[in-house]
């Protein structure tokens, strides 16, 4: 038993190996990446050799542009449809069929991708659209919508009501309130949805190998056919971009959310 | 607050709604369709096909044109079989690993100081956002024959000649504890930090055992957390394809892999949509479970 | 004074809970009405019936004669200070107090100067350009209330807006609030559960209880001439002896309790049970037990002695077993007079001090 403010030795131990545990594999991968030799085990020297191997890898370029511009597109698209899911189940009390869609909005969260995948793939071929580039982003915006819903819901949940019936009160009709009021104080919630929803559809290998068309490879399609043949040490260094980018973005959504959430939290909380 | 439906509520409700029911909702139906239809060297590759211009005779042939055949195949066949009781295997013993494994981290980040948490939480999520594949792929680096754990080993005198590490079910073990790690982490995560201290300390006070009020205090307490932790584990593992697929060997595939194998490589599409309305009950009960708590957790305070 | 606001069998229910039931109510022009009640008993439900963020679901509430059914909290010349104040975080104080008067699209250097105005109203000229979290609580009132009475609305609503502060603060505010209202000759209409509040500042106090209007009238008229046990028990302390009334005439009742002899000025009561409410500070206290007992009058012994500085409350347990509490101010500083604990009293009140309840 620990009073907060040290760790005990077992804490820091747990801690410590599960950090280890988790960084490892892509300590390793990244170092790699820099490895001149093209045997993981044999190291020869650090080279930048692998990244230039990349930059005249067309196919590579071709899927790595394909999966950003679907990310941008799908990111936008799930966190408008998943910031109002979030308003509709934070505000309205009371609606018909309220019990399906929440279903709908948490079910995606964790059913396997293969089940859905399958199932776009079918509507898409029972509609008979020419599957592509927009059948990759509109199941991406379908998944990632609902993580969006989920980040915004618990963000609006702690959202003092009271500043939105403060504004009805002095005359700002709803939708004015919700752009001047309730949308600067939820912004950093609404943008990390978009960073979430974008790292998602980056990653998304199941759900795009299901209905993608052809001249619509993703990036991670293109690794994993890769991949399937063996470790081949460009990987290693399209992983490592991959990696550093998604980093960045996620820890300046963090420290955004951090810094605002923390000043707002200062005035709210004195003011009660 | 009470107001006439504005359109903006309207809108809010709608567009999200029918985007879901569109993409979400419908296609299962045409999945539970298409596993009711016969298989046809066709494109698309099932009979009967719905042709709107026939009318109402056209629909009287579509639905006599049902068959349960692929169900039977499903039933029947102990491949099939084999695959879900091979998914349910893992599934089950990967969340108990991850459980095991997941708790004490979990702890271990309740425990810290309060400025710490934030950054310690977000070093434990960021593996998770560089790249399921990477990751995967990481674990390929080094489980494979001349990979770096085979080399470690070695040094260390604790093997004589490199194993086969890749290829095996201990292989898909690992990646599947590494890549939903914070999946089990962060709900405990939440659920730990809640924890009034206090509460361990009456224990204290009331003449009780560290080691025993963990386990009945604490413990107790991180019910819900071990719950969500659990279920946003066991049910995506359950149709995971992935990992088996880059690390495991093919000797039994777990289900993802045999609806994919079904679907892609024998075209076999009403059997593959079968395998899948039957994973889908399966994972039914979880699911609900899963949903009743999340929205009773997230909209009870709205 | 003509009547500004009329709730007309007012109803509002929360499911199974019924918040509101068919209430009637009408609140003047210019006056400042307070809404006490426990916490439950409605006010401020209906307080927000009229601000228009509740619907009520039987009944109307008119303003100047006109029904505000679906009439959206934007739309109403009314205005509220919110218990938490509600500032918004990212705007500056000049911003949260201009905030309602761009929503009407005045132009510039009208809402400039109304901003300075309401500031130097509330006595804070020159904070324009800080930021909320720069201020303290009560800096924050103050650019509350500027904020809700920058519009000029007919009726300003405060939902219980002294609750935050300290008592000192809150004593202090009470007479600015007093003054304001008085100077704006606006409706100011009040919600609060601390019945100090309500009797200092209000001109009319409406006593709510359970969803129905228990009393409505001055805060002398509730305190000296309670209308049920439940007020005479809310507002202040209360002694309450349980009697009957033997007879009824012009101008008095008398009232039998055991070997008790009761006799209260007029009110009309009918024969039978009924409790005599009567004030601690209207009981006289004293040594000198009298031979025969005379009517309003009882002895007893001295259980306990409150000490508050200003005044002590003593509890006496009567011959019949009931305790009374009497006030006494402490006029004097040294103890010549001074009562102690178990010792025997006489308890006397007049006529005119007790009021006859029957309910």
């Amino acid at each position: 038993m620990t009073t907060r403010g040290r760790l005990s030795v077992v804490n820091l131990t747990a801690l410590a190996l599960g950090l280890a545990f988790l960084y490892l594999p892509i300590a390793i991968l990244v170092i790699n990446s820099f490895n001149d030799s093209r045997l993981v085990t044999v190291w020869s020297g650090w080279s930048l050799r692998w990244y230039r191997a990349l930059l005249s890898d067309d196919a590579m370029l071709a899927a790595a542009s394909v999966s950003f511009r679907v990310a941008f597109l799908s990111a936008t698209a799930a966190t408008v449809l998943g910031t109002l899911a979030a308003l509709a189940l934070t505000r309205v009390a009371r609606f018909r069929g309220r019990l399906l869609f929440s279903g709908m909005i948490y079910a995606p969260l964790v059913m396997p991708e293969v089940i859905t995948g399958l199932s776009l793939l079918l509507l898409f071929v029972a509609l008979a659209v020419d599957r592509g580039f927009w059948t990759i982003v509109i199941a991406h915006t379908t998944l990632t919508l609902c993580f969006v819903a989920v980040v915004v819901q618990a963000r609006l949940v702690t959202f003092d009501r009271s500043l939105e019936e403060a504004a009805l009160d002095l005359g700002c009709p709803p939708l004015r309130t919700f752009l001047t009021v309730t949308l600067p104080l939820v912004w950093p919630a609404v943008a990390s949805g978009w960073m979430l929803a974008f790292a998602l559809s980056l990653d998304d290998l199941v759900l795009a190998s299901f209905v993608t068309g052809p001249g619509a490879t993703t990036l991670p399609i293109r690794i994993y056919s890769e991949v399937r043949l063996g470790v081949k040490p460009e990987i290693n260094a399209v992983c490592t971009i991959m990696i550093v980018v998604v980093a960045t973005v996620l820890v300046a959504a963090s420290l955004m959310t951090k810094r605002r959430q923390a000043r707002d939290a200062a005035a709210l909380g004195a003011q009660l | 607050m009470e107001q006439e439906r504005h359109w903006l509520t309207r809108l809010a409700i709608l567009a999200p709604y029918a985007w879901l029911v569109a993409f979400f909702l419908a296609p299962f139906l045409i999945v539970a369709k298409i596993s009711l239809s016969q298989t046809a060297i066709a494109q698309p590759p099932y009979l009967p096909v719905f042709d709107p211009a026939a009318g109402w005779e056209g629909l009287k042939e579509f639905l006599a044109a049902f068959s349960l055949d692929s169900y039977a195949a499903v039933f029947g066949d102990s491949l099939y079989l084999w695959s879900y009781l091979k998914s349910l295997a893992v599934a089950t013993l990967s969340t108990l690993i991850l459980l095991v494994l997941g708790y004490p981290v979990a702890y271990a980040l309740a425990r810290a100081p309060r400025r710490l948490q934030g950054a310690l939480v977000l070093l434990v999520v960021l593996p998770f956002w560089t790249s399921f594949l990477i990751r995967v792929y990481a674990w390929i680096n080094i489980l494979q024959h001349d990979g770096l754990l085979n080399q470690a080993l070695l040094a260390l005198r604790i093997l004589d000649a490199p194993v086969s590490w890749l290829a095996t079910d201990s292989a898909v073990y690992i990646g599947i504890v590494y890549s939903y790690f914070p999946f089990m982490v962060l709900p405990l995560y939440a659920a730990l930090e809640k924890m009034d201290e206090a509460l361990l300390e009456a224990a204290s006070d009331l003449g009780c055992p560290p080691w025993r009020a963990f386990l009945s205090v604490t413990v107790p307490l991180s019910l819900p957390g071990i719950l969500a932790g659990s279920l946003l584990c066991f049910i995506p593992i359950m149709g995971e394809f992935v990992i088996p697929d880059l690390l495991g060997s093919s000797s039994t595939a777990m289900i993802g892999q045999t609806l994919w194998l079904e679907f892609f490589g024998n075209r076999d599409w009403p059997v593959a949509s079968a395998l899948a309305i039957v994973l889908l009950v399966l994972l039914l009960t979880p699911l609900l479970i899963y949903r009743q708590r999340e929205a009773s957790v997230l909209e009870g305070r709205g | 004074m003509a009547a500004l606001v009329t709730f007309e069998q007012i109803t509002k229910r929360f499911g199974a809970f019924t918040a509101v039931d068919a209430l009637t109510l009408e609140i003047r022009e210019r006056e400042f009405f307070a809404l006490l009640g426990p916490s439950g008993c409605g006010k401020t439900t209906l307080l927000r019936l009229l601000a228009g963020f509740e619907k009520p679901d039987g009944g109307r509430v008119l303003l100047a004669g006109q029904d505000l059914a679906g009439v959206p909290p934007y739309r109403r010349p009314v205005n509220m200070m919110f218990q938490s104040y509600a500032l918004f975080p990212h705007l500056t104080v000049a911003g949260n107090v201009a905030f309602g008067l761009r929503q009407d699209g005045l132009p510039k250097d009208e809402i400039a100067a109304r901003v300075d105005e309401m500031l130097a109203l509330v006595q804070l000229s020159g904070f324009g350009a800080r930021k909320v979290d720069q201020l303290s609580g009560g800096q924050r009132q103050r650019v509350a209330l500027a904020r809700s009475l920058a519009k000029r609305p007919k009726v300003l609503l405060l939902d219980e807006p002294l609750a935050a502060l300290d008592r000192k603060l809150r004593e202090e505010t009470r007479f600015e609030l007093k003054a304001l209202q008085t100077r704006l000759h606006t409706t100011f209409v009040i919600v609060t559960h601390d019945q100090d509040e309500a009797m200092t500042v209000a001109d009319r106090i409406a006593l709510m209880h359970q969803g129905r209007l228990a009393q409505v009238g001055t805060p002398v008229e509730v305190y000296e001439r309670p209308n049920s046990r439940w007020v005479a028990g809310f507002v202040g302390d209360v002694n309450l002896i349980e009697a009957r009334v033997t007879a009824v005439y012009p101008s008095f009742v008398t009232l039998e309790r055991g070997t008790m002899r009761l006799r209260a000025a007029g009110t009309a009561v009918a024969p039978g049970p009924a409790a005599l409410a009567l004030r601690p500070e209207k009981i006289r206290i004293g040594h000198a037990v009298p031979e025969r007992e005379p009517e309003n009058g009882a002895a007893g012994s001295v259980t306990d002695i409150g000490y508050f500085g200003t005044l002590s409350i003593y509890k006496v347990r009567i011959d019949d077993g009931l305790v009374l509490k009497a006030a006494v101010m402490n006029e004097q500083r040294d103890a010549a007079r001074a009562i102690h604990v178990n010792d025997r009293v006489w308890l006397s009140w007049a006529p005119e001090a007790g009021v006859v309840l029957a309910d």
